[in-house]
């Protein structure tokens, strides 16, 4: 790999053992892609956790009260403390393990509490910026077309790709956490102009009109083309959105989609033709309403129509959807007993708390919180064994982890279930 | 002793052997392998229930969360990682997770790492020149 003079100054030391420790792991990560060179940062999204569930239990006791040793260990993957620097470029934090506000409701431990707030104020003190959602292109962070960036959380990634034009591969938090310290990512992949380029033309012959519709949609794709490039044509008005955000995030969960094209609508396809930029054709299909069936038969999986639980925002929620589930709330009362949640970024929450649509949804039982979600953060109401979502996303997740029967739906959908406590949904 | 040499690009340093764990299913970090344990978990893989703990692990490669590595490090810190592996599908995810477990690995092989290698078979991974050395179980007898 080609270094510049600066980058092997910092692999010697010259700004401390821990930028020297976190450039050797992105060359050693770039030499295992196969990069060239590295190429400088300024956009950073990561996990920066120790305290979602799962990960706590490998903290040896002896450092488990010492952040930036606990933080050496998994964000850098280094067995030896390091005295943690400011980051060098600006970083930004996804989900955490709890809403600081309603950690109570969602049942979370003391001891799970402690972490997440140590980890949390260590973050501060580096200059990780806690934005705590996994939508941080919701709520400002926003790069601009062209620019490299190295942000983890697929749905994330796939978005700033594809709707934005900005660049940058999915990285895990070891990756970002390095490019954190350094301001260094690897030359590879989405980076390049030709890792960009389509690879698969998907003829769009059912036009998607509704959230779910975009779900489907994007997980019948990811389902098809993997990690590949999915090329659409036949859309021919522009999408909103929350509707690219819902797509991405299905194509991403189904098949690890990092970036799609719509020609005519995504910045870097304005025809067909340039979508591909003379890639070769790998593959050509045909999305019309049996394959929409077929996609939604994929979640046909929950038996019980008894709804325990209904989880909104997946991704997090946009001032839109949680005006929506105000809007169909308004003046109605859940069933007793079942629990509706809409996550959000803590941002969108202030503006829906002061637009009142926050309280017209907890008036009618309901609840909304901010900076952690239902899968990631294991966090869900007691004694659930049915849920509904209107992500396919979340109802590729929810039966894995959580191991709830998961109905998949419409908003609407959604929103009745947790009124009437019966799932009759179903694609209309 | 017929033993089959294949040459491909180095991906983590370091030399090591032991019996393969083959699979044509790529393995999923997130939701996919139990970290305690090194079983595979997923529902539909033709490994479920068995463990590439100290085994070679050969395989296409990463798919799934990206916290892919994280799930791998956890692994190794339990002690259940795999001592090497070979996988033919370079990503981000899978050029990560090999550097945090931190075992040597090697890709681009110039034969299919899936046809040559049974499970069983003993093989040596040399991360440092990209050289994998595989010796049939027959042979081993």
């Amino acid at each position: 790999m080609i270094l510049t003079d600066d980058e092997k100054r910092v692999l010697d030391g010259s700004e401390g053992e821990a930028r020297a420790h976190a450039m050797d792991l992105i060359i050693r990560y770039g030499k295992a892609l196969g990069a060239e060179r590295l190429v400088d940062t300024n956009s950073v999204c990561g996990g920066f956790v120790g305290a979602l569930p799962g990960r706590r239990d490998v903290i040896p006791a002896e450092i488990k009260d010492d952040m930036e040793a606990v933080y050496s260990l998994l964000n850098l993957d280094s067995d030896k403390k390091l005295e943690i620097p400011q980051v060098k470029a600006m970083t930004y934090r996804l989900i955490d393990a709890m809403d600081p506000d309603k950690w109570q409701i969602q049942r979370v431990s003391e001891e799970t509490k402690k972490i997440s707030e140590d980890v949390g104020n260590f973050c501060s003190q580096i200059g990780v910026n806690r934005c705590n959602t996994c939508t941080p292109y919701q709520v400002g962070v926003v790069p601009v077309f062209g620019e490299h960036c190295a942000w983890m959380e697929s749905s994330a990634v796939i978005y700033i790709n594809s709707v934005i034009g900005a660049r940058s591969n999915v990285e895990g938090a070891h990756s970002a956490a390095a490019a954190a310290l350094t301001g260094k990512t690897p030359y590879w992949g989405y980076h390049t102009p030709e890792g960009r380029r389509g690879t698969h033309h998907i003829r769009v012959e059912k036009v998607p009109e509704t959230m779910l519709d975009w779900g489907l949609l994007g997980y019948w794709i990811g389902e098809h083309v993997q990690d590949r490039v999915p090329v659409l044509t036949g859309i021919d008005h522009p999408a909103n959105p929350n509707h690219y955000k819902h797509f991405g995030a299905s194509a991403a969960s189904a098949g690890g989609v990092e970036m799609f094209h719509i020609v005519g609508q995504t910045p870097e396809a304005p025809t067909y033709e340039k979508a591909f930029g003379g890639r070769a054709l790998e593959g050509e299909f045909v999305y019309g309403a049996a394959q929409r069936e077929e996609a939604f038969g994929y979640f046909s999986t929950a038996t019980d129509t008894k709804v325990d639980f209904v989880k909104i925002g997946c991704p997090h929620a946009s001032l839109e959807q949680v005006r929506e589930v105000a809007t169909l709330l308004d003046g109605k009362t859940l069933n007793p007993s079942t629990d509706l949640w809409v996550f959000t970024p803590r941002q969108i929450k202030a503006i829906a708390d002061r637009q009142g649509y926050t309280a017209t949804i907890e008036k009618a039982g309901a609840q909304v919180m901010s900076d952690s979600c239902a899968a990631l953060s294991k966090v869900y109401p007691e004694g659930v064994k049915v849920a509904a979502t209107d992500s396919a996303k979340q109802a590729h997740y929810m039966p894995a982890i959580l191991k709830f029967q998961t109905w998949l739906g419409t908003t609407q959908q959604c929103v009745d279930a947790a009124i009437t406590g019966e799932w009759r949904g179903g694609l209309t | 002793m017929s033993t089959v040499t294949l040459k491909g690009r180095p991906v983590v340093d370091g030399v090591a052997e032991g019996e393969a764990l083959v699979t044509k299913d790529t393995i999923s970090g997130f939701g996919g392998i139990n970290n305690a344990t090194g079983e595979i978990t997923e529902v539909r893989h033709e490994l479920r229930g068995q463990s590439f703990a100290g085994k070679v692990l050969v395989f296409p490669g990463a798919k799934g969360s990206s916290g892919w590595a994280s799930h791998f490090q956890t692994a190794r810190l339990n002690g259940v990682a795999p001592i090497a592996m070979i996988f033919k599908y370079t990503t981000t995810k899978m050029a990560l997770g090999a550097v945090i477990v931190r075992a040597p690995a090697v890709t681009d092989l110039d034969q299919d790492p899936l046809d040559v290698i049974k499970t069983g078979d003993w093989v040596k991974v040399d991360g440092n020149t990209g050289v994998v050395e595989v010796t049939p179980k027959a042979e081993r007898a």
